[in-house]
């Protein structure tokens, strides 16, 4: 009996692992499929504007304030525990190395992932569960290439800006709570800064990062949209996965990233 | 939504994007100091470099004139080796003398340049030969355990 239940448990785990492979391995399928029908999408660029528009513009007011708050928070604390060292003036490289090193791209690609992710997962699955997909294929229009593939190129081309505003608004912050409110010494805050962070190995790097958060993204949303199962609770329960499997993704590809740039590539 | 409402919002989506793009390039970032247009390189030998990484601040009068460009260790002199990328706006004399140096009790380690007096000035490829290494905490506290070991001895020298 306890032999018969310590197998169903060791089957079950081996189940589980082998439909979280399978998934990995076909939402790598599709975004293959993607960018083979992506042709469609740069010789039409103006399906591509569209998706900028509801997965980048419309994601604008969230980011932006986001970034807002979390610099002003990320000042108040680095001001709070340097200055017991006597180097309040270190907060500007303190908010700006975090900003545009991990939480930038990090922040902004979950929160991407919520809001415009979890919208093409919804939207793709209604479309199917519509039969909207069907009827594309009936005449003889490939759905990947009208429907898919502008999505992912929209979310793919929003998300390093996005990122960047919000380090940017999160610097902003830093500098509304430091130096407007605390009375850190402006000229100090931004050289210090300045001689901290370099263009290529810290600004460049997260703009990658953030180019590989909206691939991931993109490929998990439009895949989960597409092969959602066409009921109500199919579309529902993709949209949860899209948000849980990209905030998952993001998390564990930003730690492979961090590794690979901080250690060198070789 | 009408095409052009929709092309506008893009357009100043994308333009926001790219203006915070050149505010991180050059307002946080080291873009606005040139990057590492035009330098010149410089070596320099050690005893000891302490905690020195690459990419550190090397500095003249407390102004940032360059960075480090690499750390490695000398296989025939069995020291470490120090080149130095100085930005080419700054030139030094040839007797300048260079001292690896920490910014406050816990800050990073950087190289000092102290100008000398000579009419030539340094090269691309030149080497500093007036060093001085790193000060390594443990060395200082040795040296004065073993200072303060021979007075004692000396005094007890003395008493007999």
């Amino acid at each position: 009996m306890a032999l018969e239940a310590t197998l169903r448990g060791i089957r079950l785990v081996g189940d589980k692992t082998l439909r979280i492979v399978e998934r990995v391995g076909a939402t790598a399928v599709f975004l293959g499929l993607t960018v083979m029908h992506s042709a469609t999408s740069f010789r039409r660029f103006d399906l591509v504007i569209r998706e900028i528009f509801y997965a980048g513009v419309q994601s604008l007011i969230i980011i932006l304030v986001s970034g807002l708050f979390v610099g002003m928070v990320l000042g108040l604390q680095g001001h709070e525990t340097l200055q017991n060292y006597g180097s309040e003036q270190s907060v500007g490289v303190l908010v700006a190395l975090s900003l545009v090193r991990e939480l930038g791209p990090v922040v902004a690609a979950l929160l991407f992932a919520s809001r415009a992710g979890s919208a093409i997962t919804a939207e793709i699955g209604l479309m199917k569960a519509t039969e909207q997909l069907s009827a594309m294929e009936m005449m003889a229009i490939n759905p990947i290439a009208r429907v898919v593939a502008p999505r992912f190129w929209g979310g793919v081309i929003s998300m390093p800006l996005l990122a960047m505003l919000f380090s940017a608004m999160g610097i902003i912050g830093g500098y509304l709570v430091a130096v407007v409110l605390i009375g850190v010494d402006d000229g100090a805050f931004w050289s210090q800064m300045q001689a901290a962070v370099d263009f290529r190995h810290d600004i460049v790097n997260g703009i990658i990062k953030s180019l590989v958060f909206g691939i991931a993204v993109c490929a998990i949303a439009t895949f989960e949209g597409f092969e959602a199962p066409p009921t109500a609770e199919g579309v529902s329960g993709a949209t949860t996965r899209t948000v849980v499997s990209s905030s998952l993704a993001i998390l564990a590809l930003d730690l492979v990233l961090t590794a690979f740039m901080l250690k060198g590539w070789n | 939504m009408a095409r052009s409402t929709l092309n506008l919002w893009v357009g100043i989506f994308v333009l926001l994007g790219f203006f915070s793009f050149l505010m991180l390039g050059f307002k946080v970032g080291n873009l606005s100091a040139g990057g590492s247009s035009s330098t010149y390189t410089v070596i320099a030998h050690f005893d000891n470099i302490g905690q020195l990484k690459e990419r550190a601040p090397v500095r003249s009068a407390g102004v940032l004139v360059g960075r480090v460009k690499s750390v490695s260790f000398d296989p025939v002199h069995y020291n470490a080796e120090v080149q130095m990328a100085i930005d080419s706006k700054y030139h030094f004399p040839k007797d300048t003398s260079a001292s690896v140096l920490t910014s406050g009790i816990l800050g990073e380690q950087y190289i000092g340049l102290d100008a000398g007096g000579d009419d030539k000035m340094l090269k691309d490829g030149d080497e500093i030969k007036l060093v001085q290494g790193a000060v390594v905490l443990e060395r200082l506290i040795g040296q004065f355990l073993f200072n303060k070991a021979q007075d004692g001895g000396a005094d007890k020298g003395v008493q007999k």
